[in-house]
Order: C-alpha cells, then structure tokens, then sequence
C-alpha cells in the first residue's frame, strides 16, 4: 500500500479575483437586478415556482463574486486530486469511458444468460444481475410467501445450479459482474465466488465485480431487510474482512443513494443519507477492528440520475468532496484510494411516465448525460417501458444506446468536469456540499445512522418529501409531460415483456432436482458450522461458501441465520 | 361529504418494499377524512383478509409492485368470500401489465389504478362507490352473522 502524505487542509483566501475586480463584478450584479426588475414589473415571470425537482431554491443568475470565497485549490482543485470535486481520475474519460452497465434479470438463469449475452453482443461492457424477490428475501421458489414472485422481478435463483446456468459460456475472469443483492449478499457472492472456482478462474487475482450490500438504504427506502440491523451489519463487516484477503479486486458494497431517491427523497437527502450510510460502514469496520485503509479503497457507491440536469451534476460533485474530507480528516484515512469516491448511476426509474412512454428516452438521455458530467464511472439507463414492465429486447437496447451517443457523438467526454468554474455550479455544489454536512450533524446527534433509523428520523424525512412532491405534481406546480400537462386522450398501448407465471413449477422441479442429488450430510454439516460460527464471532463468509458448495439452497441458508439472528419488522406508519 | 365514517385499509401483498406508493394513497386518504390504516409490508392474503375484517372495513386498497398481483390479488377476494366478506370493496394500484387488468377485475377486484393515477382521483372513486354501496345499508357498518 502506497501512503502519501494528505495535502494541506489549510483554506486560503480566494486570489481568483482582486478587489478591484470584485467590485465591479458587484455593480455589475446590480445593473442586471435593476434591469430584469424593470422587465418583470411590465411582464411577469410565467410562473412562479422556479425550484428544482427537489424544491431547492434555485437563484435567477448567479455572478462571479458570489463564489469568490470559494478556494479553487481546496475546494475544487484538479482531477485526480484530493478533494476530487472535478473527478477521481487525471484522465478522465480520455484514460477509459465509464462502464455501461445494463441492470437485466427476470425468469429462469437460462433466460437471464440470454439477455447477458444479448448486452454483450451489443457493447455492453459489465454485467448487472437483477434476483427475484424470493432470493432478495432468503426464501427458496417453493416457499409460500414466493407464489407468484418465481422470476417476476429479476432471475430466480435457488442454488449454486442456477448460478452456474446463469453464467454459463460468461468467463468470469473476463468481465466484471455487479449483484444487485442486499439482505442475502454473502450468499450470492460465495455463489459466485464459487462458479468462478469451477470456471478455473483464480479469485484472488482475475475476479472482480461489486455487491450492493447496503442494508442500510434497506432500512431506509427500498425495504428489503430480513435481519435486525446490528446483525445485518455484523455479515457485512465479516464480508469486508474475507474480500479484502480473498478477492481483492471485488467491491464489497455499493452504498446506495438511488432506492432513497425512488422513495420519494430530494437530491440532497440521498446525498446526505448516502454519505452518512457510508461513514456508518467505515465506522462499524473500524470497530471490527478492520484497518480503513485496508477496505475503504473497496468502498463504492451508487446514485440515482433524475431530472433536475444541474441539481443532479451538483450532487456528484459535492458527493466526491463531501467523502475526501471526512474520510482524510474525520476517519484519518492516509491511502488517497480511501478518499475517492467511484461510483455508478442509474437514470431516475420514478421520473418516467407509462404515459406517451417514448418521452422516456428523452428523460433518460438528459439524466444520463447529467450523470457523464457528474463524472459517473458506471452507467445504467432505464428503458423506456419500465414503468410498465422488465424492458422487452429492444427497449432494452435503445438505452444502451442512450449511453454510446452519449459516448462516442455528444463530445461532452472530451474535457473532464466542463461544468467546472461555472458560478452557477460551483455555488449548488457548495450548497450541496453544506446541506448535506447539517444532515451529517443531525444524525452524528442520534449517535449514527443505525440509531437515526432506529428512531425512524430519515425514514421520516424521505417520505414527507415524497408527500410534498406528489402535491407539486396534484397542484400543478410541477408539470410532468404526459401526466399532468401536454395529456394524450387516447393512447395505444406499447408491447411490454410478459413473464408467465407458468415458470415456478419449473424452477421449483430444478431445485428439487439438486436436493434430491446432494449429500445430505454435507448439507446438514455445513449448516450447523454456519449457526455456530453466527452465533459466535468467527467469519460467517467462509462458512457460507461451504454451504453453497454443498448445494444448500438461498432458503436454507437464510433459515440458518434467521434461526440465530431473528428477524426485523418496521412499525407500519405512514 | 368527507370520508369520516368511512375505514379504509391501505395492504401490501406480495415480497416487493416499495411502498411510496401504499403511503402516498394511505395520507392523501387521510388528508380527505377517512379512518386509514395501514398493513405495513409483506402482508399474506390471510393477513390481509383477516385485518380487513377485524377493522371492520369499508374497502381495503392492495398496492403490488411485484408482478404477483395474478396470483394473491384473486386469493384476497376469495378469502373476502369464504369469510362472508364480499361486500368490502377491493381496490388495487401498482405495476400491472394490460393484459391482467380485466381477469382481475373479474375475480373481484373493482378498480385497478396505473402509475400516474392523482391521489384526487382515488378520493373521489372512494367516494362514489362507498355512497353508492351505502344506498340501501346503513352507512358504515357491516352485519355479519
């Protein structure tokens, strides 16, 4: 490990701009109120609510002397320099674009490995897998609470069968795979880990790929716990701990603002949320006796993309300077890795409208293009029919698409950060960078974020926001095209995927298949060395991989931890 | 008229926590006057059936997201049947493709509400069939037995 000195944190006086020239910026300011009050007071503005999608306030113009305090050394600096407001990386996207990464799972593994190879085929560049709620939830295909779930919402997958079939002809040395996997993450990954095994791959040096593993933003959003939260915690430091000596390259979570943003929350809660989510980790590693800069380089994140262009580029921004500062100075992180923050985008699922759904493209093509300027280094954008169903074939490749003209025609990746200096920009970023510390400081006050949870405070937070926006949108304050301004009457429907139900009775007769095929003992035998090992303090991840090897399926596993770390229901309030 | 005497269950069916949705319908509910409660998350049909009951309801509300509307919507409305409980309407909103809206509704569930639905329109659905169903009954309450 390289450790460099951390650069001076010593904040300087602007030198951008002399007195001299500062003072006439701010005759200049006031020539230009005098003059738009005149036209205003002959015409009025159109309307009257000039907010962001989030309802930030947003000024009508900003000038040059309204951020001269802000140090275009310590504060904005250069790419590839602490505090990375203008990117992680000195090249840019000149060195390597970003990946485009297409989220895709729905039916059987064989289904799924047909779409993956389809993305494949047409450019993408890593691979995404989306599980069926059964397996986000730990129940297996024949569970009651999985009727009509089987291969709904993403790939069903039971055991280590499924997970060869779903990689099958995908060599696993040669692409890297992000897992969409939360509550049961440990099990996915020693699955994974384990096809790679019998693929021949050498995990510690050739595989690579990120879990999601945010239970966290589980709590908060997107609602999919099973165990209590210090317990959930305590498998993910464990998971930490096994990557960082084991497989190195892999990305051990990936802390999410997007779910927080699709629950209704404004731009700088998930910003907030998000990074104070992340802290939580580094600081629950560190109690584990973890050193930061041994899995704080693995940490990665990932935001949502909506529509509000500038709000969202500023968000990006102020996220890499916000995680540079506390991790060099609050966590004492000397590894510079430690101090960037990577992260993906996906384009905002709950901006897009079933209404007239080919304007989704258009939706999707600004946000994801926020997301470029934002300096995202891996990209999904949403298909224009998912609001309706999973992307059909097609649907699916246009957003692909979405991303290569983006890439290879609009020029925007030519200059990294080009919305860099602009006053407008640098002041949201700051905006954002302060907001989101109070945030920080309110929940520090909890005692963390699994206290602020405890206490229901973000939960709370995210869905008053949500309230006030679905008012904006009912009062016409906000227009949506198609929704409610710019209505069709009568509108054709698109052709969407249709997923059968038909699909459980087989999946169901291919787990069966594998249990009827196993050693028992070994099943019974590595069960019980993982309920002990839970209940204790050794490493629960080593002994999930020899559950997986011996074919135990998500369900069983699952039951083993529910049976010693019990289970978390949220009071239901609204 | 406001909602007042009117109690309403706000339920999720199915795996699926997205439940802005659920949540957004349970306050707009409220904000109109009604008596709302709300299942929380992964509720079971029985639960579902059985809390609809209890509350003694006047119509419960089913938000799925999941794509398992097919299978745990119509074994809501069974269960309302076995249970002597038909007369509760069963409204539903979510992510449901074309193609299921019409044998769901056959199976006993009254009105299906898309993404884009305005809370305003849930109000006053409530309002017009709750009324009518009222005709010839007196007004929020149910005898069974």
């Amino acid at each position: 490990m390289t450790v460099k000195d951390p650069p001076s944190n010593v904040r300087r006086k602007s030198e951008v701009f002399t007195s001299e020239v500062l003072e006439t910026m701010a005759e200049a300011r006031i020539r230009w109120e005098r003059a738009q009050a005149e036209v205003a007071a002959k015409r009025s503005h159109w309307k009257s609510d000039f907010t962001t999608v989030s309802s930030m306030e947003i000024p009508h113009l900003v000038t040059g002397e309204q951020i001269g305090d802000i140090d275009p050394i310590s504060e904005i600096g250069v790419p590839g320099e602490f505090p990375y407001t203008r990117g992680i990386h000195p090249t840019g996207y000149r060195g390597k674009l970003w990946t485009m990464r297409q989220f895709a799972g729905f039916g059987s593994a064989q289904d799924t490995n047909a779409r993956f190879k389809y993305l494949l085929d047409h450019g993408q560049t890593g691979l995404s897998v989306a599980f069926h709620l059964p397996t986000l939830y730990g129940y297996d295909s024949d569970h009651s609470l999985a009727r009509g779930e089987v291969g709904k919402c993403g790939v069903a997958i039971d055991s280590l069968a499924d997970m060869e079939a779903l990689f099958d002809g995908i060599p696993l040395d040669q692409v890297s795979t992000s897992m969409t996997i939360n509550s049961t993450a440990p099990i996915l990954f020693a699955m994974y880990l384990a096809v790679a095994e019998r693929q021949g791959v050498d995990i510690a040096k050739r595989v690579s790929g990120t879990l999601q593993n945010d239970i966290l933003k589980e709590y908060l959003a997107q609602k999919e716990y099973i165990f209590p939260p210090r317990e959930s915690m305590r498998l993910i430091t464990d998971q930490f701990a096994f990557a960082c000596q084991h497989v190195p390259r892999w990305n051990t979570i990936s802390i999410s603002g997007y779910h927080i943003r699709e629950a209704g929350s404004t731009a700088l809660q998930e910003l907030a949320f998000t990074i104070r989510d992340g802290m939580e980790y580094v600081e629950y590693g560190i109690r584990a006796g973890l050193d930061v800069d041994d899995f704080a380089p693995r940490l990665s994140f990932f935001f949502n993309s909506h529509n509000d262009f500038f709000e969202e580029i500023a968000k990006y921004r102020a996220a890499r300077r916000i995680w540079a500062t506390v991790m060099r100075d609050r966590y004492g992180a000397r590894n510079p890795r430690s101090w960037m923050l990577r992260f993906h985008t996906q384009t905002a699922g709950c901006s897009l409208t079933g209404q007239q759904p080919y304007n989704n493209i258009v939706r999707t093509t600004i946000q994801a293009l926020a997301a470029v300027l934002g300096g995202t280094q891996s990209l999904h954008t949403n298909a224009l029919d998912e609001t309706l169903a999973l992307p059909t074939e097609e649907n699916a490749r246009i957003a692909l698409r979405t991303q290569q003209i983006i890439a290879h025609e609009s020029g925007v990746i030519n200059s990294i950060d080009p919305l860099g200096g602009s006053y407008f920009v640098e002041d949201l970023t700051r905006r954002m960078v302060d907001g989101a510390f109070d945030y920080i400081r309110q929940i520090d006050e909890f005692g963390g974020m699994v206290e602020a949870i405890e206490a229901g405070f973000p939960q709370r937070e995210i869905m008053d926001a949500a309230y006030r926006y679905q008012r904006a949108f009912e009062d016409k304050e906000k227009l949506i095209v198609g929704l409610n301004a710019h209505v069709l009457e009568d509108e054709e429907a698109i052709d969407t995927l249709y997923i059968s139900d038909d699909l459980a009775d087989q999946q169901i007769a291919r787990m069966n298949e594998v249990k009827d095929s196993r050693d028992q003992g070994a099943v019974v035998r590595t069960l019980d060395a993982l309920k002990t090992a839970a209940a204790g303090d050794a490493n629960t991840m080593p002994l999930i991989l020899d559950c997986v090897k011996s074919h135990c399926t998500v369900g069983e596993i699952s039951d083993a931890l529910r049976e010693v770390f019990g289970t978390y229901e949220e009071p239901a309030v609204f | 008229m406001t909602g007042s005497q009117h109690r309403i269950l706000i339920a999720k069916p199915g795996l699926d926590g997205h439940d802005r949705g659920a949540k957004i319908i349970a306050r707009a509910l409220r904000d109109a006057g009604f008596e709302v409660i709300y299942s929380g998350l992964r509720q079971t049909p029985e639960q579902i059936v059985a809390a609809a009951i209890q509350e003694d309801v006047r119509a419960v509300g089913l938000s799925i997201l999941s794509g398992a509307h097919n299978v745990l919507l119509p074994e809501i409305t069974d269960l309302l049947a076995k249970n002597e409980a038909s007369e509760i309407l069963v409204f539903a909103g979510g992510i449901i493709p074309e193609q299921d809206i019409q044998p769901l509704q056959e199976s006993g569930i009254d009105r299906i509400f898309l993404p884009g639905t305005v809370t305003g329109d849930v109000v006053a659905y409530l309002h017009e069939r709750l009324s009518a169903a009222a005709g010839g009954d007196t007004a929020g309450s149910r005898h069974r037995e």
